[in-house]
């Protein structure tokens, strides 16, 4: 943590918006916050999601000739994709998803995606979540740079990390809550137990950097544990899905509705490297997409209201090639779709497609990219989260944005 | 003897609950105790009483010649189990992928992924074995430095197999021998050739130049120069970068054993594909270097090795690692000297370090914040514990963000408190400490683990042990501001 930010903590803390409890627990008091503070939930679909066949250009006989094993039909044919705009339908594993794309609470822009040519999942991924393709050593993600442009003050759950460890877009200098994922993410751990914290706060009850870090570790899980506890009795009388993502979405989602300090969320999701055998309306692509479709509905109507004032982007480091491979799957390409939905999002098809004619793709075989994917997430960061200019040049530095993306 | 017993009645005293704010704590013995602290990876039952035997200089001296200071018989019998360590990347690679198999076969690609798991395993296990057991603990920071300046990932490919070979093979035969050597070993490493791309770096106007060999990569040749060597304010332009790529041209690896008359590094792997070579002269950081083949990074790396800046950076980066975050100046100008005086010998660089002033001050002491790494390994070695599973050990330092292996990106795990101090790595330290200390494996006794790390508390850790539950007292201790530092 910065020395200045710490400071800037430290003022706070000694201003008493900690106190302690039964001589035992550090509690907040409550913030102060927006009633409704507009929220931004990142899901990132690791391994390079199929786009071609999410939002599947059903009018382009390129489309077919490239696919013959994994193609999606067209619409009204059997297995066919889910009309959108008359040009582009949804793969079928995501019917749950038509009714906030008839909601007009949807939007896809192809050929999306970051202008780095690299085909390494590695490198995408990285650039995609330090924010500076082509620019290896960027020590923070755009997340927490966004974080640290908010400037909203002294909130240890204002960005909360869905997994065990903190990923590239999250990592910097602000700090940020971890809900760890799977079955015994809800375990509680030693510190969670009163005898354990109380050791514990009376050795950190010190105002030096150690002691204030500490404090602010405490609030963070005992604000997750208490809204989880409250969770779990919902859970118990609710179905609740045994399905990974569904569950952490969720999870996420019952947080947020109870917590409103909670503002930044992000979820990782994997499965989309498909070389072998991706399947075409059925399928192990059209498995995990279903999964992706129910979490991403968890959220929605785990949010409730709260939908209102939420923006979740679906992004994925690249797209994978025009044309199916000798294995019935599809290897590393280059443009990909990313996704937007939410309360103020217009739906629709955005960006600048160009087709699939063999003269349009990038080096001969792949979907250019004609939207930077920063340019998508610029839009929703000045339009609908009210970010100025110059707040969103330190989330991406020395990038200006080519076009507005009015998906907000 | 006398000192120890004095300390041993004063914690007693204070730990019933009188609160006599006094420090237990020689100024000698505080020397020592900083010079463990930063030359080792944590301090073990007996090393305090050791060094005090031998005297400080003795110790740094010996720490200095890994090689003159035994390997326990019982360390060295547990790597020697480690079947994965010994073998040559073209082994490794031939066993985890058979050249010429497709992807589909998904029979085969079962045994590879529990080849690779069990390679990784071995790798995780022998770090943390030495790290834990060895009394060659210079050398065993030194890795941990080494490594991360040279730093590859092992969720990327081929790399996943190669990262054991490679600290084995590229890192620890040099961590205190010449920077130079250094280089080359780790440039000629598959796993360095895999991990920044240089294996596909071609020229485009070659007769190599086919399928995935298209044209030239930059990736290594910039970090080369922005991490390896000269540092990103070193002084040199991009197109001292495209230059150094061209020269890196056909550098990469084979995964079968060539005949002899074509090999060019035994089975390392290694090897030089002039075809696809830029044979054309460059201008390399403002000398022309001829086209000539292998031999023009040769020319590169001895340039590299004798810069300034190259000095400087390994310096600062020593510097911070051994005394602070923001290491002192004039230490600096000392270390850069003795790397240039000795060209580039890091035995000398580092005695310099561990002989100054700068490094003795006391306002160093205890001031370090351990990363996740020293964190978990200085628990392990101050409760004499043994490592008894490196996966479980691997889990935890995953859940603190730095596991072993794991830091994608080129400028390697970070040792400052800026990049390790947040909530959630507090919560787990703390989490950890708690779950350690209870384990039925690990008879700590407080009283003797506050001995072995110097019990040098301020009164109200004290305090906070005094009036904790005696279960508790090891956590609270493991889990101290004291012990989170170095």
């Amino acid at each position: 943590m910065h020395r200045r930010q710490f400071i800037q903590h430290a003022g706070l803390v000694t201003a008493s918006s900690l106190v302690a409890v039964g001589g035992h627990g550090w509690f907040a008091k409550t913030n102060a916050q927006t009633a409704n503070p507009k929220r931004l939930i990142v899901v990132f679909l690791r391994g390079a999601a199929d786009g071609l066949n999410i939002v599947v250009p059903y009018k382009e006989a390129a489309y077919y000739e490239n696919r013959p094993k994994i193609a999606i039909p067209q619409p009204g044919k059997a297995g066919g994709a889910l009309d959108l705009d008359g040009q582009f339908g949804l793969h079928p594993a995501l019917t749950d998803l038509m009714p906030l794309w008839n909601a007009k609470q949807l939007a896809f822009v192809p050929a999306c995606g970051s202008p780095d040519a690299t085909r390494s999942h590695f490198d995408a991924q990285d650039y995609m979540e330090s924010g500076t393709p082509g620019t290896k050593s960027t020590q923070e993600g755009w997340m927490n740079r966004l974080l640290a442009s908010l400037n909203t003050g002294r909130n240890p759950i204002q960005a909360i990390n869905v997994g065990n460890t903190t990923p590239r877009i999250l990592t910097g200098k602000m700090p940020v809550a971890t809900l760890a994922s799977g079955r015994t993410a809800d375990n509680p751990l030693p510190i969670d137990r009163p005898q354990v914290a109380a050791a514990f706060d009376r050795l950190y009850d010190r105002n030096d950097t150690l002691g204030q870090v500490y404090k602010e570790s405490r609030e963070a899980r005992q604000a997750l544990m208490s809204d989880l506890a409250t969770e779990m009795k919902a859970a118990n009388n609710g179905a609740q899905s045994a399905n990974g993502f569904v569950r952490d979405a969720q999870r996420l989602a019952k947080i947020m509705v109870r917590d409103n300090r909670v503002q930044l969320a992000f979820l990782a999701i994997g499965g989309w490297d498909t070389h072998v055998n991706q399947g075409a309306s059925q399928g192990q692509f059209a498995r995990n997409l279903q999964q992706l479709g129910k979490g991403l509905i968890a959220l929605q109507q785990g949010l409730g209201a709260g939908f209102n004032d939420t923006t979740i982007l679906v992004m994925s480091e690249f797209g994978r090639t025009v044309k199916e491979n000798g294995n019935g799957g599809t290897d590393h390409g280059h443009g990909n779709v990313m996704w937007a939905m939410g309360g103020k999002v217009r739906g629709g098809i955005y960006g600048n497609w160009r087709g699939l004619a063999a003269n349009q793709l990038y080096q001969g075989r792949d979907v250019p990219v004609t939207t930077d994917f920063r340019d998508v997430v610029s839009s929703v960061l000045t339009r609908y989260v009210g970010l100025t200019d110059s707040k969103l040049n330190q989330v991406f530095p020395n990038y200006k944005p080519k076009q507005t993306v009015n998906l907000v | 003897m006398k000192l120890r017993s004095r300390a041993w009645v004063l914690t007693v005293v204070l730990w019933v609950g009188m609160s006599v704010p006094v420090d237990s704590a020689t100024p000698a013995n505080s020397k020592i105790i900083h010079v463990l602290n930063r030359l080792s990876l944590g301090i073990r039952p007996g090393d305090i009483q050791k060094v005090e035997a031998m005297g400080i200089d003795r110790y740094i001296q010996q720490q200095l010649s890994p090689e003159s200071i035994p390997e326990s018989a019982a360390l060295t019998q547990q790597l020697a189990q480690l079947n994965t360590l010994t073998m040559s990347p073209v082994a490794l690679a031939q066993q985890f992928r058979p050249v010429g198999q497709g992807q589909g076969k998904q029979a085969q690609q079962k045994p590879n992924q529990q080849f690779a798991r069990t390679t990784m395993q071995q790798a995780v296990e022998a770090r943390l074995l030495r790290a834990t057991e060895s009394d060659r603990q210079l050398q065993e920071s030194m890795v941990d430095f080494w490594f991360n300046h040279f730093n590859v990932f092992s969720g990327k490919g081929l790399t996943r197999v190669w990262v054991g070979a490679y600290e084995q093979e590229a890192i620890r035969p040099h961590t205190m021998g010449r920077f130079r050597d250094l280089l080359e070993a780790t440039a000629r490493h598959p796993a360095m050739l895999f991990y920044l791309d240089n294996w596909q770096n071609t020229d485009p106007k070659s007769p190599g130049a086919r399928g995935r060999f298209q044209g030239l990569n930059e990736n290594y040749a910039r970090e080369l120069l922005e991490l390896h060597t000269l540092g990103v304010d070193g002084g040199y332009t991009q197109q001292d970068v495209i230059a150094l790529a061209k020269i890196l041209t056909g550098w990469g690896f084979r995964r079968t054993v060539q005949p002899v008359a074509q090999a060019t590094d035994n089975d390392n792997g290694f090897y030089f594909d002039a075809k696809r070579h830029d044979f054309s002269d460059k201008v390399f950081l403002g000398r022309t270097i001829k086209g000539s083949g292998i031999a023009e990074v040769e020319q590169a790396f001895d340039i590299l090795a004798k810069h300034p800046a190259t000095a400087r950076r390994v310096s600062y980066k020593l510097a911070q690692y051994f005394v602070a975050d923001q290491p002192p100046k004039a230490l600096l100008d000392q270390m850069a000297q003795r790397f240039t005086a000795t060209d580039g010998n890091i035995r000398e660089v580092l005695s310099t370090l561990f002989r100054s002033a700068e490094f003795m001050d006391s306002k160093h002491y205890n001031a370090k914040f351990k990363t996740p790494y020293q964190y978990v390994v200085s628990a392990y070695r101050a409760t004499g514990s043994e490592m008894s599973s490196p996966v479980v050990v691997q889990n935890v330092l995953q859940q603190l963000g730095m596991p072993l292996f794991g830091c994608q990106t080129p400028d390697g795990y970070k040792n400052t408190q800026a990049a390790w101090l947040n909530p959630d790595g507090m919560t787990r330290r703390l989490s950890f400490a708690t779950t350690f200390s209870k384990l039925p494996s690990q008879s700590v006794n407080a009283i003797q683990l506050a001995q072995t790390v110097g019990d040098r508390f301020s009164s109200q850790t004290q305090q906070a042990i005094a009036s904790s539950p005696p279960q508790l007292r090891t956590a609270i201790i493991l889990g101290s501001p004291e012990f989170m530092r170095r």
